[in-house]
């Protein structure tokens, strides 16, 4: 771990990063996987080191001048492997979706780097960017309003295809786009319609045919399934489980329901404020947390058997989210933590397994963010 | 209807709708948003109302408040008893007096539930200058002690601040002390946490549970989070298509449903606990109200469905220990 923090450090010394750095990094982090997981995971296809998004405020009308920043993403780093799924959890403003936008490209970062297969994302233009964008897909929260009223699926689901033209030549289209409708099960006859003759669940099945269409290998799902009805909500995840062992998809899957990131996720990072609390494999994060954030986001769960409920440990948080724009010094989570002490006002806790834990192989070492990790099951009824 | 559930024998019922049926005119016919539905709430007691969107559940609550868009919606026939009077003959200002002093409703979107250009306290207080007739400062002197009823730190301070200035859990709060301001007997709450993150939602549900115990105010909670409602609920009913398709004491209903429909819903939910396997998924989609399936409304979606589903509609069959189920099949889904 002391030796990936070390490369980390070379590789924030240096913005033009060199490839030989970028394997050097790689292959730490693959040791440290293979320490954390038994599971072969090869490669990561998605790096993401450093990774900042500050948002200016500024004051006056004329003369702009800038009074401070929401600092919306404060140095996140994770990797994503070919064909698993990453759940990002965390509450409102936690910076969740900023992720989103910055790994899509829709936001430029302030400071970091995003390495696709290598290549840092986040210092492409032109021809190289549109090359890697067409391997990162989006879906997102609200089938709502992120189809076009006015245009038939056919048109919303083949638009890619006009962006990127070598996927698809022109007279294969319409059949391509049939193929996409019957792979997310929808009837290929419905090419003609419009979103409004579609339900919920069905439109987020458009979404997803849209995503799919380029056939990228990264999709990243922002609240996928959270505007959608629980009978519903059930088709559609088993569906984006299907899809990806079909085309060894790797998602991203950004939510704030603990349960649904628990059952599609291998790995889950919980964010809070900007940064990351706590990252490992879903065991590791359900069974064993060690950051008090997740301990109280997952005792916080409403959870459907009563009897279940009445053994389990709540912790009530007091106290609302802090404000990014103005975050606490030290570690962001001592305003509402109840192991809060001087040392967390002052020092800014690191992403690491915590020290206690670094020797054993239980899985309460995996990555925390807390001078005073302890593990604690909030999930099982005691 | 004997099935009406485990209402403990000792409180008196407060609210006690019978058979509603709500119908909305539109181009292309009435859709049949309400069908049928019978359920009662005793002092002190909370109601869970469980259902997907266009099941009906809030349609059912905005009549019992007589708050329904009339046209074009309209009440087609049933009861809504409230304290022994049946609401709806009363007069539209008798309905008035009883709307916010002996019932009041929280919504779930508090953000366009207040007034951005009034403050926090000129909106609890103008509750009293209207129903009791308060001079403005002792009006104000309320409002404060109402924001502290509802845990709003530094109530005094905060009292003239504007919506735009809390937080979405503050202003839930908000919401809710304006509700509680008259102390009315009954309390609709309909999704009062969804808009809400998850640990804010465990406060604002911790502290509705906590006033209603104090105030034994009956509560009915509209939902579709069946985790949301096993914490606080005494009793639930489980709505499809504007029926109420089962209906039991709160622990009966996860241990063993009824009803195919609830016991979908439970299965097609993962596990906090445990990774699951693929997910149960309720094949289909809720059905078009203009066109409700005839006999069962469940059935194209119910992998027991038989001929008889496809043709006699189910009544709420007594299931022992004080529940109902509106199924043909209740004894193979409750044992099976």
């Amino acid at each position: 771990m002391a030796e990936l923090k070390k490369n980390e450090a070379a590789v924030d010394a240096t913005p033009n990063v060199m490839p030989v750095e970028t394997v050097d990094a790689s292959t730490t982090q693959e040791a440290v996987a293979a320490i954390e997981a038994p599971v072969e995971r090869g490669e990561p296809i998605l790096q993401v080191r450093n990774l900042v998004k500050h948002f200016p405020l500024t004051q006056g009308i004329l003369f702009k001048k800038q009074i401070g920043a929401v600092k919306a993403v404060d140095g996140i780093s994770f990797d994503l492997y070919q064909g698993e799924t990453l759940g990002i959890v965390g509450e409102s403003g936690c910076g969740k979706s900023t992720v989103a936008k910055l790994l899509m490209t829709l936001e430029t970062a302030t400071a970091g780097e995003v390495f696709f297969k290598g290549q840092d994302i986040t210092k492409l233009s032109g021809r190289a960017l549109k090359a890697v964008r067409r391997n990162i897909q989006m879906v997102f929260q609200d089938p709502y309003t992120s189809l076009n009223p006015r245009m038939t699926v056919g048109d919303i689901i083949g638009e890619p295809f006009d962006i990127h033209p070598e996927v698809a030549p022109k007279g294969d289209r319409r059949r391509k786009v049939q193929e996409l409708l019957d792979v997310v099960g929808l009837n290929p006859e419905y090419i003609n319609r419009y979103p409004h003759q579609f339900s919920g669940g069905q439109r987020q099945r458009i979404g997803i045919a849209r995503g799919l269409a380029l056939q990228p290998e990264i999709i990243i799902c922002d609240e996928p399934v959270s505007a959608l009805d629980v009978s519903v909500q059930a088709q559609v995840i088993n569906l984006m489980e299907k899809l990806q062992d079909e085309f060894n998809l790797s998602y991203l899957f950004i939510a704030h329901d603990l349960s649904i990131v628990r059952h599609i996720s291998d790995r889950v990072g919980v964010m809070y404020l900007g940064k990351m609390a706590e990252i490992g494999t879903d065991t590791q994060i359900y069974d064993h947390p060690t950051h008090p954030y997740t301990q109280a986001l997952l005792s916080a769960v409403p959870v459907p058997d009563p009897e279940a409920r009445e053994g389990r440990e709540r912790i009530i948080l007091t106290g609302d989210v802090p404000s990014p724009a103005n975050p606490p010094s030290g570690c962001r989570f001592r305003t509402r933590c109840w192991k809060a002490q001087d040392k967390c006002a002052e020092e800014v806790p690191l992403l690491a397994v915590p020290e206690r834990f670094k020797s054993s192989d239980t899985p309460a070492a995996h990555e925390s963010a807390c001078h005073f990790a302890e593990e604690k099951d909030v999930v099982h009824a005691a | 209807m004997t099935a009406t559930p485990g209402t403990p024998d000792a409180s008196p019922v407060l609210l006690d709708v019978r058979d509603l049926h709500v119908e909305f005119r539109t181009r292309d016919g009435a859709a049949r948003a309400v069908n049928g539905v019978t359920y009662s709430v005793a002092e002190g007691e909370t109601l869970a109302v469980l259902g997907e969107s266009g099941s009906g559940k809030s349609v059912t609550a905005q009549a019992v408040m007589g708050i329904l868009d009339v046209p074009p919606g309209r009440i087609t026939g049933g009861e809504i008893r409230f304290q022994g009077r049946d609401l709806l003959t009363l007069k539209e200002d008798e309905r008035r007096k009883v709307r916010g002093r002996e019932m009041a409703m929280i919504f779930q979107d508090a953000l366009s539930s207040l007034n951005p250009v009034l403050s926090v306290g000129e909106q609890l207080g103008e509750m009293f200058v209207v129903h009791r007739g308060m001079s403005r400062k002792d009006a104000r002197n309320k409002a404060v002690e109402l924001m502290d009823r509802v845990r709003i730190p530094a109530a005094r301070e905060r009292v003239g601040q504007y919506p735009h200035q809390f937080s979405g859990g503050m202003r839930q709060r908000i919401m809710i002390a304006m509700a509680l301001a008259l102390e009315p007997a009954l309390i609709i709450a309909d999704e009062p946490t969804t808009a809400l993150d998850v640990t804010v939602q465990a406060q604002v549900m911790d502290l509705l549970a906590d006033l209603r115990r104090e105030l034994a105010m009956g509560l009915i909670l509209i939902t579709h989070d069946l985790g949301v409602v096993a914490d606080v609920a005494d009793k639930i009913a489980v709505m499809y298509a504007g029926r109420i398709v089962e209906s039991a004491p709160v622990h009966d209903i996860y241990k063993a449903p009824a009803h195919p429909y609830t016991k979908g819903l439970l299965e097609s939910i993962p596990r906090l606990d445990q990774k699951g396997q693929e997910l149960y998924a309720i094949k289909g989609l809720p059905p078009n109200l203009l066109r409700i399936p005839p006999g069962c409304a469940f059935h194209p979606r119910c992998p027991l469905a038989r001929d008889v589903c496809r043709t006699d509609e189910p009544p709420l069959y007594d299931v022992p220990d004080g529940r109902g189920s509106a199924c043909h099949f209740w004894q193979e889904t409750l044992h099976g």
